[in-house]
């Protein structure tokens, strides 16, 4: 009798310390908020330090506004472990780094923004768990999430309560379905239709090979409009083959189909580390057709062990690459590699974009911080659809109230080991 | 005597129901007093979700013995069966409750007739295989769902494993099963009391089961399979029973997991191989055989590396040494000693004679 007594009493007391972990995690949600914020400013520093911009003045004027007056908060969601780790720290670097520069240069009319990015390993679990995270620190408007099936799930949460979310590189069409979501990036249709549009119209093959990723959502997603839109095309698919995450390091079955069936063309709607395999071990058996890929390709070059020569005359349809001429983008890469000492890709520059992106609808819509986040959410969707944004990833970048963004793809091809423009 | 025993078996399984009880109780109070953060009120499901996970785990690996390391596969068989139920109904049944429960009669019954499947020949055999077995079962299922397209129109459905256009759907066509790219738009249908329901129903059938007949026979193929079979018990029929039980529950709790995301992918991630090995882990660090211990380390480990989010990256270093300290105080002997040593119980006892 006594033992139960004694069992009762460990269970209980094991549930209220358990129960009061969970309560406490309401209030200590501040603290880990001010953690996140004191990091940030200490990255900050480093990072001003490293670049040697005029950093008292900077780094003083920051925490005064900070202190002084309502701030808006932005959030961010993305893999910052796990196998897509590459994709969210670009994301949340990108995001930070845009954020620095704005409230380096005063704010957003004024005020400052806080910033807060959380982990999701790409699950679309963690992913809403996240962004309950993000809303208990009071987010207002949210960059993510960065892969497009843990956008999909977020945007389910965020429709629910009305906050603004602008997906920088959530490809899919699914995930633009509520009208709270906007995305900085091309979906996966008008990638895969532009792509074939794009070697139809200029005449680049005539006997086209694909191999994809039949488990990854935005591999498959372009292949299926690459597919359906080919029909409509002077060319022709004559083998179409597929491989898993499971098992993606040989392609010798898959590129032996394309070149049996005679493929002139590769089309590789994939992730550039696959691609520099296929490459390198196309090259091994001694056949050498085009390979033409989407923007997952970017990044290529900067592949270990990879033998940039063999990535000659790859043509991509991308919206950024590093090693682009223009002024904004050689700002913003040389910015990136100070602060965080790396090349930033693409997803980089999509939550570059996003975050002045959000600037530029706030001061279209005059939303104030001190709005409630479901008011600045409906001012922000209506000013998307009127603002138009020069950014790093696209010129005249707009938004139809659909959520999907109207920009030109500009195709590249790797010359000399770098990206040039096609004309 | 007899009568005594058994009152400590229904004693004991009352504790059980009252701990779950007593913590919807409190999260209800919590819910509506609002004194709780969007966190934990977006984790309440899927704690739901993984204590029925380990609670039918446990089944299989405490109290039949035998090691599956299939269990997320069983979850992936539920969980897409269910939202392909929901989603298929979803203009035809427009309750969502009663839809909800067909769809979680449905995922159970399919997980657990896949269970019976894998189980009818491995289980005639004796050592690992299971483990084997299931661990490929498990990678197999993600695989075979990834490839799988299914879409309705108006002249019914349509199945492909090419992709979604040779699905040759017509204008009005909605491709419900899209490959990669799983199911979106299930119903968000799972609410924290229907996770309760679900749990009590699976305490329910998993300690009824043990303190069953069926359960003796069931815990004496684990003790001693000769003596259990010298003495006329039919152990791949035990065998089964328990192992399909567990399966048809892992279902459950994903058709629950499938009706709280409005996405559904079958990722390396949420129905893979770490995913079995995770529930493993809440069985083992529970107690295996333990099946309140198997629900309180679930919940106690799925929250942690949510509640260490303020430690930025370092949560997923300090989750890990949490989980070999949790190992070491469970299991090492030397530790074992010491807490009897110096037990909460011992102590009573002591002040209780100094009395």
């Amino acid at each position: 009798m006594k033992k139960k007594v004694v069992s009762l009493l460990l269970a209980a007391s094991m549930m209220t310390v358990m129960l009061a972990g969970c309560g406490n995690s309401g209030s200590s949600d501040a603290g880990s908020g001010s953690v996140g914020t004191q990091e940030e400013s200490s990255d900050a520093d480093a990072a001003e330090t490293e670049t040697e911009t005029n950093t008292d003045e900077g780094s003083d004027a920051a925490p005064a506004a900070d202190a002084s007056g309502a701030v808006y908060k932005i959030g961010a969601i993305g893999p910052a472990t796990g196998g897509a780790a590459v994709y969210g720290i670009a994301v949340q670097n990108g995001a930070d780094l845009a954020i620095k520069e704005i409230n380096e240069a005063g704010g957003i009319n004024g005020h400052m923004i806080e910033y807060n990015f959380q982990d999701d390993e790409c699950d679309n679990e963690k992913s809403v768990n996240a962004y309950n995270t993000l809303k208990d620190w009071g987010m207002q408007m949210l960059v993510g999430s960065t892969t497009s099936g843990c956008s999909i799930a977020v945007s389910a949460e965020s429709a629910n309560d009305n906050l603004f979310q602008l997906t920088p590189s959530g490809s899919s069409v699914d995930c633009i379905t509520n009208d709270n979501v906007f995305q900085v990036c091309f979906t996966d249709p008008n990638q895969g239709v532009g792509a074939a549009q794009y070697i139809g119209s200029n005449g680049v093959a005539e006997k086209v090979a694909v191999i994809y990723d039949s488990s990854d959502v935005y591999s498959s997603g372009i292949y299926e409009k690459f597919a359906g839109e080919a029909a409509n095309q002077p060319f022709e698919i004559v083998s179409s083959e597929a491989f898993t995450a499971d098992n993606k390091t040989d392609f010798s079955v898959q590129l032996q189909k394309a070149k049996d069936a005679g493929a002139e063309l590769i089309f590789l709607p994939i992730y550039y580390t696959e691609a520099s395999l296929i490459l390198t071990q196309a090259n091994a058996m001694g056949y050498e057709p085009e390979f033409f890929g989407c923007d997952g390709l970017d990044g290529i070059l900067n592949v270990e062990n990879f033998d940039t020569a063999l990535a000659e005359g790859v043509m991509l349809l991308t919206p950024f690459a590093a090693d682009a001429e223009d002024e904004a983008t050689k700002a913003f890469v040389s910015a990136y590699e100070a602060a965080y000492g790396d090349t930033p890709n693409q997803f980089a520059a999509d939550a570059y974009d996003a975050v002045y992106i959000i600037k530029a609808a706030i001061e279209k819509s005059g939303a104030a911080p001190e709005d409630s986040v479901s008011d600045i959410c409906d001012k922000l969707k209506a000013a998307m659809t009127e603002i138009s944004v020069d950014g790093l990833t696209g010129e005249a970048m707009s938004w139809e109230a659909g959520g999907a963004v109207n920009k030109e793809p500009k195709a590249m091809e790797i010359v000399n080991g770098n990206y040039a423009l096609i004309q | 005597m007899k009568g005594l025993k058994l009152s400590k078996n229904v004693k004991d399984n009352l504790i059980t129901y009252g701990i779950v009880i007593l913590a919807y109780l409190i999260m209800e109070i919590m819910i509506k007093t609002g004194h709780i953060s969007s966190l934990l009120q977006g984790l309440l499901v899927p704690l739901c979700v993984y204590v029925i996970l380990a609670v039918s785990l446990n089944l299989t690996v405490g109290i039949l013995g035998e090691l599956s390391l299939g269990h997320a596969g069983f979850m992936c068989v539920g969980a897409f069966a269910g939202a392909f139920f929901s989603r298929y109904m979803q203009d035809v049944i427009e309750v969502s409750l009663l839809r909800f429960v067909i769809a979680i009669l449905i995922g159970a019954l399919s997980a657990g007739i896949v269970g019976f499947l894998i189980g009818m020949p491995v289980l005639r055999l004796r050592g690992d295989y299971l483990a084997i077995v299931t661990l490929a079962f498990g990678e197999i299922i993600k695989n075979i769902i990834n490839v799988l397209y299914v879409g309705k129109d108006a002249n019914g459905l349509h199945f492909s494993t090419k992709d979604s256009m040779s699905l040759g759907l017509m204008e009005d066509g909605d491709v419900i099963i899209n490959g990669a790219q799983g199911i979106t738009g299930t119903p968000k249908d799972a609410t924290f009391t229907i996770g309760i329901i679900l749990i009590i129903i699976t305490l329910v059938i998993v300690l009824n089961l043990i303190h069953s007949r069926d359960g003796r026979a069931i815990m004496s193929i684990r003790d001693n399979l000769i003596a259990a079979e010298s003495v006329g018990i039919n152990i791949t029929k035990y065998k089964l029973m328990a192992f399909s039980v567990s399966a048809a529950l892992a279902g459950m709790a994903g058709v629950l997991y499938s009706h709280n995301l409005s996405s559904l992918m079958a990722t390396p991630k949420n129905f893979g191989y770490n995913m079995s090995i995770m529930i493993l882990v809440f069985v083992v660090l529970g107690g295996i055989g333990n099946i309140r211990g198997s629900i309180i380390s679930a919940v106690i480990l799925t929250l942690l590396p949510e509640l260490l989010r303020g430690l930025s990256n370092y949560r997923m270093l300090i989750y890990s040494i949490v989980l070999i300290v949790m190992m070491l105080f469970n299991w090492s002997p030397k530790l074992i000693n010491l807490r009897k040593k110096y037990s909460l119980k011992r102590l009573l006892k002591k002040t209780g004679e100094v009395q």
